[in-house]
């Protein structure tokens, strides 16, 4: 069992123009100890994820029927906020992109350690503070006995993100949710905290879920990389799979317009077009009014995800093409006669 | 003096030339005391013709500051900043200067005023500096303008909020295109931008420089766009140049050791290499440009920092052909 199962979430928010589905059906697995990246732009429903596990929505927002959060097989969704109360902070923790805003300014960083030690965990206060005094230690703060007096502004950025971290991991939880962790933050500090959360994760063996748009962040640490488009999923797999073999159109576009210390004499090779408006989704596939590959199925219907190898599957018809044409996809005569007819 | 003759006795001399440039800041530190901040603390560079400059920091480093007092939207307190040889002084040079060198911003929400149409918008600096003989005129360059950033000439009516970021910061460059520049400071240009849309905007950059013979300041922080459009990269760290050399030359043999870490640093998107990557951890945070180190700003995060280093600030020299370094200790760091 994994530790973490999502199957077709499916998270709407209901607004004034109408619902705009910012998850729409996605499902993967999460298993003990692995680091699963989650790329994707913005409005690309990869917070919105992450939100829909913690259940931490705003109002307007709803899970739908039919969507299933498992944690280590409990079902999540619909579980209450009794429930969730004991997986929030406790099993799944989550630490915010902003350090600035998750931190309340008129409480000292003791302070608000030891309150989320004293919630989660039968620790009294002398236990909880050396419990935060230890946590501190771990995510390499010096003094942490002095550190522990003071206020959130008399730390700099990366410090007040190592706090959040010390914080999310008090409780030593089973999955770790970095929502744009170090997207804030200077190369130099952010490349500081991507070694602090790595070498806590081969510590106490978490899983963590990074949530990022930056490629280069995913590359360094993830084992297993999902790439979100409009609420979909395009592809998912091993991080190798991903960066050296991507079979969705989005991903390859996506991998051409970086530059990369191997590319720098060429132009970049942009997507065109601009990113897809939630409220009137494309009939098909939603990437395809900006894929220079479409064929016309994809604009008629999206392609059902399909396994590429044991460690990748990707939604994009093109493996559907690539496998009729090397004959590993033998379809029936009627599906063949309507595929020819709508590639025509 | 005609064009062509100021063209010819210019010829020569690099496009932008700064020297010594500072930049103090007074801090209010309550009961009427005042403290400088050094934004900027004496940095010299040139820009040729037609080249682009990459500028790369931390926060806090300087390097926006630099592009402002550059353009004299702020009053430098001490240093030279020469355009085409000239020196930029009096209002009058100021005025002149600012028909030939201009600005795009970071954040295209917050650079476009709300109540304008996208058509003042672009229209303005040509009002200022009366680019055109009547309204027609003034019509038709806008609409050039837009059609030369991809944008869709219909839309001229329409107000910043109805486009989506890449577009503003289209309108950005448009209007920064008005005045016809041969100098543009980029401060950020794509860091508010999702990676599909950065391409874009950073190839328009690249077309136009061809098209037009533009030269550049990059200001940015991620070092592989950087890289990718720059000729050459200068690094700064609290208000000094520590490091310029050639793009390439700089990130794959950096010999300062801030740009050594800075270079290590940055995620390369390819899990092979990011896995193998040795990174240089640097300890601690920038300091305070409030209470900046003496000598050399680096030393307190320093492995090689000596006694020497406390005390003077070292002299930034060239080592190899155009590979500049400012530090004492740069044979036992490489």
């Amino acid at each position: 069992m994994a530790l973490l199962e999502v199957k077709n979430l499916q998270t709407s928010f209901f607004t004034d123009a109408g619902e705009v589905k910012a998850v729409n059906g996605i499902s993967f697995n999460l298993d003990e100890g692995k680091v699963l990246g989650i790329v994707g732009e913005s409005g690309s429903g990869k917070s919105v994820t992450a939100y829909s596990i913690m259940q931490i929505l705003a109002s307007t927002a709803k899970i739908k029927e039919g969507s299933s959060i498992k944690l280590r097989g409990q079902e999540l969704v619909g579980a209450g906020e009794k429930v969730m109360k004991t997986v929030r902070g406790n099993k799944v923790s989550i630490i915010f992109q902003d350090p600035m805003t998750a931190l309340n300014p008129t409480y000292t960083i003791g302070h608000q350690l030891m309150e989320a030690i004293m919630l989660h965990t039968p620790r009294n206060r002398k236990q909880a503070k050396e419990r935060a005094i230890e946590m501190l230690r771990l995510v390499n703060i010096n003094e942490p006995e002095k550190r522990m007096k003071q206020y959130p502004f008399e730390f700099s950025g990366g410090m007040r993100q190592r706090i959040v971290i010390a914080m999310a991991l008090a409780c030593e939880p089973d999955i770790l949710i970095a929502d744009e962790p170090t997207t804030a933050l200077d190369v130099t500090i952010q490349a500081q905290i991507l070694e602090l959360m790595n070498s806590l994760q081969k510590e106490l063996g978490m899983a963590i879920i990074m949530i990022t748009h930056d490629l280069g962040v995913v590359a360094q640490m993830c084992d297993e990389v999902i790439v979100m488009y409009a609420g979909s999923i395009c592809e998912q797999g091993t991080a190798d799979e991903i960066f050296y073999n991507p079979r969705h159109e989005y991903t390859k576009g996506l991998m051409r317009s970086i530059p990369t210390t191997s590319n720098d004499d060429e132009p970049l090779q942009p997507i065109t077009g601009t990113p897809i408006d939630l409220l009137n989704m494309p009939k098909g596939c939603p990437f395809a009014p900006r894929c220079d590959a479409a064929m016309k199925i994809c604009l008629q219907n999206c392609a059902t995800p399909m396994d590429i190898n044991e460690n990748h599957r990707a939604t994009c018809w093109m493996n559907v093409k690539k496998g009729i044409e090397d004959g590993s996809i033998v379809l029936d005569e009627e599906t063949t006669a309507k595929e020819a007819e709508d590639n025509e | 003096m005609s064009d062509t003759e100021k063209n010819l006795i210019d010829a020569s001399a690099p496009l932008v030339e700064v020297n010594g440039l500072k930049q103090y800041f007074n801090i209010n530190m309550g009961m009427f005391r005042t403290k400088p901040l050094k934004a900027v603390d004496g940095v010299s560079f040139q820009i040729n013709k037609g080249e682009t400059l990459g500028l790369v920091g931390e926060s806090g480093c300087g390097k926006t500051t630099v592009g402002r007092t550059l353009l004299h939207l702020y009053k430098p307190t001490a240093g030279e900043i020469y355009f085409k040889g000239k020196k930029i002084e009096t209002k009058q040079d100021i005025k002149e200067f600012r028909k030939k060198a201009t600005m795009v911003f970071q954040d295209p929400y917050s650079s476009l005023n709300p109540r304008m149409t996208v058509s003042d918008i672009i229209g303005e600096p040509l009002d200022i500096h009366k680019l055109y003989a009547n309204k027609a005129e003034r019509q038709e360059k806008i609409l050039e303008l837009m059609e030369n950033v991809g944008l869709n000439s219909e839309h001229a009516a329409r107000y910043a909020h109805e486009f989506s970021g890449g577009q503003r910061q289209r309108i950005g460059i448009a209007r920064a295109l008005a005045i016809n520049p041969e100098f543009i400071v980029c401060d950020e240009p794509v860091s508010a931008l999702d990676v599909s849309i950065q391409a874009q905007v950073i190839n328009m950059f690249a077309d136009l420089q061809e098209k037009m013979n533009l030269s550049y300041l990059f200001i940015a922080h991620d070092l592989l766009v950087v890289r990718h459009i720059s000729d050459r990269i200068a690094v700064m760290y609290l208000g000094k140049m520590v490091e310029l050399a050639d793009a390439k030359e700089i990130y794959d043999h950096p010999l300062h050791p801030y740009s050594k870490a800075l270079m290590s640093a940055v995620p390369v998107p390819d899990p092979k290499i990011a896995r193998a990557n040795q990174r240089i951890a640097l300890g601690g945070d920038i300091p305070s440009p409030l209470n900046a180190p003496s000598g050399c700003p680096f030393r307190t995060r320093c492995a090689y920092a000596t006694e020497r280093c406390a005390m003077e600030m070292p002299e930034f020299k060239e080592v190899s052909k155009g590979h500049f370094v400012a530090c004492h200790n740069m044979d036992q760091a490489n």
